[in-house]
């Protein structure tokens, strides 16, 4: 599903004293099938912005669409519920929110809430074990006796059970050891993939936004800092740095190699052997002259 | 060199229940004065165990755990508590205090500390955190960060040998982790404490005089960071990581750049390469 905001702000307990923005006249729009990563400091307004996205907010100025679905100052939209059905959002530390008595109960209460018949739940959830991770013998289990890492999984799964066509995802791998992390990572890359989801990804990562996006939006001050294709957006390092926001630790030492040995040694997605011989290249040829 | 041993792991062994799994397998360690020891390990490999049992949150199963020669135990536990200071993950469940001057007397408080010695403290544990102006702030109003830096002035309060921080940059952003670093960098050189960093953070490892690292319960290995990021494969089967640089220095050696030391930074690679570059 598209995602389109025009010239969005919202604004907190507005017609009070205690008014706040927290976001201000941000247009961006995020194709069908794209992976975008949303980046910025706590308080640059990307909660509130998430927010949006499933209609727990709704802009105090300007419109949002989501595929057909349509979110102004004006009230919400009719059918929200299908918009929530279509719009899965996994909250920072999901497991918290994990209830029922076991793991079987948890994954199915949400589509069982939108009117899910349990034989479709429960074929729904054989094809979602394998995917996130999980052995089936676990369903049974309560989710309270289960490790962090799996706990995640599972209330990722709770998300996933719902079918959604947009999977929103604040800061999912928080907490998490570096192979868990990269896991639950490449787990959301897998499925965005082969179920042709729109993703966004908010993130503190600069790592991350730039193995698996395909456009960043930085926000800064509730306003849009910058917004383009990772590659283009992480060339412009002073005007990230003016935001205190730095580069993928690879570009960062492409350009103080590049400084150092007068090269032009340039990011494009090289696996790290390759950038290994090139760098070994580039040493060689440098030798000779 | 004849250094004092602050912290002795013998044989520890601890399980949460009866008949269940070892959570921590007969774990032996030394830690010393002014020492700065990271430990690391995946998710459930015990380490977090190894603080709890640390301060007496938790009792060992079998072996002994001595702290500044004084062996944990029920009748020591109080003692020991007053040694060994710790923060911990969530910013927003260590607060006490209504302010942040509050805060940081609390612990005091607890320990009967007259209250000019008090004052003096907050003052001196606020700054070396960088908090000094913030002492009548709610904390509501500060950053993850800030929370943090504020509970490790509060242990910092009351003059610990040891201090702990069991993942105390995990929920922060990196800004956030940036302060907490900084800021246990200035007191580890200024106080001269003992200090055990609990962290998936490899930035937080390459810091460390030394590394323990823990798998299943058992120590795998204990050494230097430099040492550590050589074993690449190894760490990937455990579940952990090497930094980019530790990776890219790998990879260059097998492109045949023959690296002799294993760079810790970025700096020390671009050196290393261009000793490389100026003797072809």
């Amino acid at each position: 599903m598209e995602i389109q905001f025009k010239d969005v702000s919202y604004i907190y307990q507005e017609n009070t004293p205690f008014a706040h923005k927290a976001l201000e006249h941000i247009s961006f729009t995020v194709n069908s099938g794209s992976f975008v990563a949303v980046i910025g400091h706590t308080g640059s307004g990307k909660s509130t912005l998430i927010q949006h996205l499933n209609g727990l907010s709704l802009p105090s100025r300007g419109e949002i669409n989501i595929g057909d679905f349509h979110l102004s100052a004006d009230g919400k939209p009719k059918n929200i519920r299908d918009l929530r059905r279509k719009v899965g959002v996994v909250f920072q530390y999901p497991e918290h929110q994990l209830f029922e008595e076991t793991v079987a109960k948890d994954i199915a209460f949400g589509p069982k809430n939108f009117g899910v018949e349990q034989e479709e739940i429960d074929r729904r959830i054989e094809k979602l074990l394998p995917a996130v991770g999980l052995p089936k013998e676990i369903l049974e289990r309560s989710p309270f006796d289960l490790s962090g890492g799996q706990k995640r999984r599972v209330a990722i799964a709770g998300v996933l059970a719902m079918a959604p066509q947009v999977l929103v995802l604040d800061e999912p791998t928080a907490g998490l050891d570096p192979r868990g992390q990269r896991e639950i990572m490449d787990m959301f890359y897998q499925l965005h993939q082969e179920q042709n989801l729109t993703t966004v990804l908010v993130t503190h990562s600069m790592e991350d936004a730039l193995a698996y996006a395909d456009k960043i939006i930085i926000l800064n001050k509730g306003q849009k800092y910058m917004e383009g294709h990772p590659l283009d957006v992480f060339k412009q390092a002073e005007k990230l740095q003016e935001v205190q926001l730095g580069l993928p630790e690879v570009i960062h030492f492409l350009n103080q190699y590049n400084e150092r040995f007068g090269t032009s040694l340039t990011y494009q997605y090289q696996p790290m052997p390759e950038l290994a011989k090139e760098i070994k290249k580039r040493l060689e040829v440098g030798s000779h002259e | 060199m004849d250094r004092k041993k602050l912290v002795e792991f013998k044989n520890v062994s601890f399980q949460y229940e009866e008949e269940g799994a070892l959570v921590l397998n007969q774990v032996s360690f030394d830690i010393y004065e002014g020492e700065w020891v990271a430990i690391i390990g995946h998710n459930g490999s015990g380490k977090s165990t190894i603080a709890k049992l640390l301060n007496g949150l938790l009792m060992p199963k079998d072996g002994e755990i001595i702290v500044d020669g004084k062996r944990v135990d029920d009748d020591t536990v109080w003692d020991i508590r007053k040694d060994v200071g710790m923060v911990f993950q969530n910013p927003d469940n260590q607060f006490v205090g209504a302010t942040v001057q509050d805060d940081v007397a609390f612990g005091m408080e607890n320990r009967g500390i007259p209250r000019e010695e008090m004052r003096e403290r907050i003052q001196r544990t606020l700054s070396a955190v960088r908090m000094q102006d913030y002492l009548i702030t709610e904390p509501h109003r500060l950053s993850g960060g800030q929370k943090q830096r504020v509970a490790i002035a509060s242990v910092l309060a009351i003059a610990p040998k040891v201090l702990i921080l069991d993942e105390a940059t995990a929920m922060l952003d990196p800004t956030g982790r940036k302060e907490i670093m900084h800021t246990v960098n200035d007191i580890q050189e200024s106080e001269g404490l003992s200090l055990i960093t609990i962290t998936h953070d490899l930035q937080e490892i390459v810091q460390a005089d030394r590394v323990i690292v823990m798998n299943k319960g058992q120590i795998w290995e204990e050494t230097t960071p430099r040492e550590l990021f050589l074993q690449r494969e190894e760490l990937r089967e455990i579940g952990l990581d090497v930094p980019f640089v530790a990776q890219l220095t790998d990879e260059l050696r097998k492109q045949g750049v023959p690296l002799k030391e294993a760079a810790l930074n970025h700096e020390e690679l671009l050196e290393e390469l261009w000793k490389f570059n100026s003797k072809m």
